[in-house]
């Protein structure tokens, strides 16, 4: 469906040339759900964008049922994008425009007909559970809602294709849930093939068929979801994969062998520089007890868990808890 | 009193009226055209941007009297005569042209990339999303930015007034400051302070009205 050959890119700082991509060569199947994950900054956000030729290739060559993509004019680009869908992590809707408007946006692009137009959207916002949001405009959306209308607008010319850029890593995680659910209804009923980018392992382990791992520009691991799970090669894929929530380390701790309340915190990131932990202790007249924890290092950031035991007043743990998730680290109490 | 204020006042709407309509239809597209050309913008065209920047820059740093003057024969040749109320729309429409360029370029500016991103990824023309992305989304700072425009415009057609413009500027100056009638000046002055209060207040109620971000 997709064939990337030896695709690099490449940009100009001054007189640096900075490659985002390089040397990549992948092959996505029709009907697949494909991940590409990666840190902030490992050039997958530029890979996805070189598919549509939002970012223009610098080398290679990207086939799209065997058409190469990379020679197309303009025009004949314009005619290739209106059957690739892409969602964005900030949505971008229309923000001046009505819920209707913004799905019929991509339809009077087509041409088609008012009549016609009304039909589309009609199904699709039902189908998008947003009927009756359709006269709403997006600042009176949740985030969920605003990537469903978006992907609901994707949809609107029928693509073969959805590409997802970081699509869910704006939203909560029982929202990403239910985008990603959305997403894998989506790809069965229109036979879609999905693209998706993210840094989050969650979401390659929810949806994806096979995932690709991406640092510095290359694609450093590549394997079915499951496989990778079992048996990550490179270090990169161990941190993604210990990043998740490892159920072996949390048997071992049972809630009820502790007097305390059990939370298990994990970092990604900026988070996991600070010093989050003395923080709380300063705050909260509460007693922190480590039990296990581990972050690793990678090349930009890093990613680890710790699991606490907090003792002391309830109200004064809710509230350490409560700063916890403000200080953007993933609480969860177990 | 009334008799001379009424008749300065229609001058003065007269030619704010028509040298914001010629202003914006120079200005107007010249702003669009100043970000599409833009480096990684949509319709990249580096040079053309530059002598663009270059000429709005040249066109705002002349002090409109000077401006006016040196239009004359212009206004000359395209209403017949250089003074006069309708004479002064043309040097009006010129100086705030550039203006308006740059107005029009800094709300366009504002619109959310991703948005013209996502027009890209769907396929869009360049017209297309000059007409159906750029504009609508910018509109409510659109709206703001001609208010600023023809306050403006009320300002320098009062200038005009001291070199034989018409309007209430010209009513201030003839016979408020060298009439001796320090009342005709008061209410002249008044009126356009009254003028420029309520068209802010016009644009401020339209521009939050249509805004839905």
């Amino acid at each position: 469906m997709i064939k990337i050959e030896n695709l690099s890119k490449s940009f100009e700082n001054g007189n640096n040339r900075i490659w985002a991509v390089q040397d990549v060569n992948l092959q996505i199947n029709k009907g697949e759900i494909f991940g590409i994950i990666g840190l902030s900054g490992a050039g997958k956000s530029t890979l996805i964008r070189c598919m549509n030729r939002l970012e223009e290739p610098t080398e290679g060559k990207i086939y799209i049922e065997g058409m190469d993509i990379t020679s197309l004019n303009k025009k004949d680009l314009r005619k290739v994008r209106k059957n690739i869908g892409m969602i964005f992590q900030h949505f971008n809707l229309l923000s001046q425009k009505t819920v209707y408007k913004n799905i019929a946006f991509p339809l009077e692009l087509e041409g088609l007909s008012k009549k016609e137009i009304d039909l589309r959207v009609n199904t699709l916002l039902d189908y998008v559970e947003l009927s009756d949001k359709r006269d709403a405009y997006p600042s009176q959306l949740s985030g969920g809602q605003k990537q469903r209308v978006a992907i609901a607008r994707a949809l609107a010319n029928n693509p073969k294709i959805l590409l997802s850029d970081e699509g869910t890593s704006a939203l909560d995680p029982k929202t990403t849930k239910s985008i990603l659910d959305l997403l894998n209804r989506i790809r069965e009923e229109f036979n879609l093939t999905i693209v998706l980018i993210t840094h989050q392992m969650e979401v390659v382990k929810d949806i994806c068929d096979r995932v690709a791992i991406i640092e510095d520009g290359r694609i450093i691991e590549m394997n079915e979801v499951e496989e990778l799970f079992k048996n990550p090669k490179t270090h990169t894929a161990n941190t993604f994969i210990s990043g998740l929530k490892s159920h072996v380390t949390d048997e071992k701790y049972s809630p009820d062998e502790f007097n305390g309340t059990l939370i298990r915190l994990s970092f990604l990131g900026e988070s996991a520089k600070k010093p989050i932990v003395s923080q709380v202790v300063k705050k909260f007249d509460i007693n922190i007890n480590i039990l296990s924890g581990d972050i690793n290092q990678l090349v930009r950031t890093s990613v680890g868990y710790l699991i606490l035991e907090l003792t002391g007043e309830r109200d004064e743990i809710k509230r350490a808890i409560e700063y916890l998730k403000n200080e953007n680290v993933n609480v969860e109490v177990m | 009193m009334a008799e001379l204020i009424i008749p300065s006042l229609l001058e003065t709407l007269y030619m704010v009226f028509f040298s914001t309509v010629f202003s914006l239809l120079i200005g107007f597209p010249l702003g669009i055209v100043l970000v599409i050309t833009e480096k990684n913008n949509i319709w990249e065209k580096p040079v053309l941007n530059k002598i663009l920047n270059s000429v709005i820059n040249v066109l705002r740093s002349f002090p409109f009297i000077i401006l006016m003057i040196v239009v004359f024969p212009l206004s000359k040749l395209i209403v017949g005569q250089s003074i006069g109320t309708t004479a002064t729309i043309v040097p009006l429409s010129i100086a705030a042209a550039p203006f308006v360029a740059r107005i029009i370029e800094s709300s366009i500016k504002e619109v959310d990339k991703g948005v013209i991103e996502l027009s890209l990824s769907m396929g869009a023309t360049v017209p297309e999303i000059i007409f159906k992305v750029l504009i609508p989304e910018a509109m409510p700072s659109l709206i703001l930015g001609i208010t600023m425009t023809i306050i403006n415009l009320i300002g320098y057609s009062a200038m005009a007034g001291a070199i034989g413009g018409g309007g209430l500027g010209n009513l201030a100056i003839r016979f408020g400051l060298y009439g001796f009638k320090t009342d005709i000046m008061l209410v002249s002055v008044l009126v356009i302070i009254l003028l420029v209060q309520g068209i802010q207040y016009l644009g401020n109620k339209l521009s939050a009205s249509i805004n839905k971000k």
